[in-house]
């Protein structure tokens, strides 16, 4: 390691994809992992790209970055795949948004009005419509919006290509080895701690997730107000007899099927802290849910039930910014839309680190705004 | 206009607001701020309590607000007790909002299970604010137990159905002198000011301005409907009257012209 190197503290999609970014553009990238590189928040995802069925009503800066990124999806697929030799299943099958009440029905008439509004490309649908088109729907739907460019991809195969890319490109990974501090001298960036031994280093990012907020080192005007939102998630197996194509939402889960047969139905969203365990009433809650929705689940195999912490800032958003320690970068606060934010987080970040400033679809997310 | 006062507790701000359900933590304070809320509730089965970073929820909202812990997601008194429990050594507060659910379809109270982990709870030292149904004989009987005050729902629980039954929200003010706040219901400003301009003492609301488009702008029309409500209640209404009567006296003035 020279003093050139850029340490990356954090190996999920979104520390991986900026190390593999920044090799690309010929920089020395060692990435560090207290665990197994993707392990954690990346892992669990459900790999869904849903810029226009996770549009917020107060959400618009979010809402134009995550549409950028969707966009860019093709390409950074395409460059992945050149250094990886890894096809992350990039689909386009679209999404389905359902209601199987007569309230959900309400609900998702308001939530269809407002992407009307801001002219989001959406279809409203009957229950008919609907169950022709996703013949495993209930007869209980009410009604349903057809949303043509919300997409999915393999999130797990996304992290093994990004691993092999930063690998194929000569950076390093450090698996289970924490950054147990970091080091600032005179306002800049100095050094980080590994097994107690300081390396001198001049850039660092941080990109440890719902784990930022806790590092080490980091003076209180640059600590990120980042929280773990858990998450609690189910993999069903998919048979020969039941197979869904397309990435269903009711308001309450979701299901996002992959190509090798797993079905990923989710999720909780629980204000817990860094409770680790699935619970009954989690597992309940999806269960109930989805069967309502899809009554075919009922005899799948159920393969995992998995928790995973979305690192969330104070409003949600993410925080992709330079920050007023030099040297030191921070991108974390992906909440529910890591996956999809990683290509425009990848090119932006290596953008800042590299050009010295952020672009202007950026800046609303610098880690000023909190102050 | 006049205080609230129930236990220990003296609120210039007739309004209560949950903190669950805001599309962030950043929105979430904010509305609360614009709500003027002195005191917010938290679903203690909802947070951890061995959580202390900085930017959990119960320490964001502790930060500025009194904290009212709640006892949503219990099905049993027994749920109920331990979790009132739980909130008062985490939180040292010995206020609780004591709701047990009895049925996960309408959030309806389930009232047997209500009395007994009230008078477990009385009896036991807490300041118990029960979530119950718009039944007077029940409004009645808790008052009686000792509770700080009674919370009848309007409407179910984030049906924002409003006041369904404003005849017994009228016999429950007669009924009970402990105060009475609607908990549960509301679904816009005049939804509170109804329930206020009915005699009730505040309102306890949480979906009403965490679900609507713009939180912080729903969060300061309640405020302001509340305190509406509020004035127009010590104020006094006028009666109804079935036909017109002119503002003006015109009586005398002007001479009829049907014939004798």
């Amino acid at each position: 390691m020279n003093n050139d190197t850029i340490a990356i503290i954090g190996g999920g999609v979104i520390g991986l994809s900026i190390g593999w970014q920044l090799l690309r553009n010929g920089q020395q990238v060692e990435i560090y992992d207290s665990n197994k590189a993707g392990r954690a928040a990346s892992w669990v995802s459900a790999g869904m790209l849903a810029p226009v069925s996770e549009a917020g009503f107060e959400e618009m800066e979010l809402l134009n970055l995550n549409l950028e990124s969707i966009k860019q999806f093709p390409k950074f697929a395409e460059e992945l795949k050149e250094d990886s030799g890894i096809d992350i299943d990039f689909r386009t099958e679209g999404t389905m948004m359902i209601a199987v009440d007569r309230d959900q029905a309400e609900q998702l008439r308001r939530l269809y009005e407002f992407r009307k509004k801001i002219e989001l490309p959406v279809e409203w649908l009957t229950g008919s419509e609907a169950r022709e088109r996703e013949p495993e729907l209930s007869p209980a739907i009410k009604s349903a919006v057809w949303i043509p460019n919300d997409y999915q991809v393999d999130n797990r195969n996304l992290i093994l290509a990004l691993i092999e890319a930063v690998k194929k490109r000569g950076g390093t990974i450090h698996e289970h080895t924490p950054v147990e501090s970091v080091s600032v001298t005179n306002d800049s960036i100095s050094g980080i701690t590994i097994n107690g031994e300081e390396k001198t280093i001049k850039r660092v990012v941080l990109a440890n997730g719902a784990w930022a907020r806790e590092m080490k080192g980091l003076p209180d005007n640059v600590r990120p107000p980042v929280r773990p939102v858990k998450g609690q998630i189910l993999t069903l197996r998919m048979t020969k007899e039941f197979t869904l194509q397309k990435v269903l939402r009711s308001p309450k889960v979701y299901f996002a099927p992959k190509k090798d047969g797993r079905l990923i139905v989710g999720a909780t969203v629980e204000e817990k802290g860094f409770e680790t365990f699935p619970t009954a009433g989690g597992v309940k809650y999806i269960l109930e849910e989805a069967w309502e929705a899809v009554p075919g689940i009922y005899d799948l195999p159920l393969e995992e039930i998995n928790v995973g912490f979305r690192p969330s800032s104070r409003d949600n958003e993410p925080i992709i910014s330079d920050t007023p320690v030099k040297g030191l970068y921070i991108a974390t606060g992906h909440y529910r839309h890591g996956i999809l934010l990683t290509p425009v987080t990848a090119y932006e970040m290596a953008g800042i680190i590299l050009n010295d400033k952020p672009s202007e679809l950026i800046k609303p997310f610098s880690l000023l705004r909190f102050r | 206009m006049s205080e609230l006062k129930f236990g220990d507790k003296v609120l210039q701000s007739r309004l209560i607001v949950g903190t669950a359900q805001y599309p962030n933590p950043d929105i979430m304070l904010k509305a609360l701020e614009a709500s003027g809320t002195e005191l917010v509730t938290v679903a203690i089965r909802r947070v951890n309590l061995e959580d202390d970073s900085e930017e959990s929820l119960l320490n964001l909202v502790k930060d500025k607000f009194d904290v009212l812990p709640n006892t949503a997601g219990c099905y049993t008194a027994k749920e109920a007790i331990l979790t009132a429990q739980l909130a008062r050594e985490a939180l040292g507060t010995s206020m609780i909002k004591l709701e047990v659910i009895g049925d996960d379809e309408t959030l309806f109270p389930d009232i047997p299970e209500l009395i007994k982990a009230t008078e477990k709870l009385l009896d036991d030292g807490f300041t118990v604010l029960p979530y119950c149904n718009d039944d007077p004989v029940t409004c009645k009987r808790l008052a009686d137990m000792g509770c700080a005050a009674v919370m009848p729902l309007g409407a179910p629980i984030g049906s924002g159905m409003g006041i369904r039954n404003p005849y017994n929200i009228m016999i429950i003010r007669d009924m009970v002198d402990v105060p009475l706040i609607v908990d549960a219901g509301v679904g816009t400003a005049s939804d509170a000011s109804i329930a206020m301009e009915l005699g009730c003492d505040g309102i306890l609301l949480n979906s009403a301005i965490a679900g609507a488009q713009h939180p912080v702008k729903m969060a300061q029309a309640i405020k302001l409907a509340v305190e509406s409500g509020r004035l127009a209640y010590e104020a006094g209404r006028i009666p109804r009257k079935l036909y017109a009567k002119a503002t003006s006296p015109i009586e005398g003035l002007i001479t009829s012209s049907t014939p004798e």
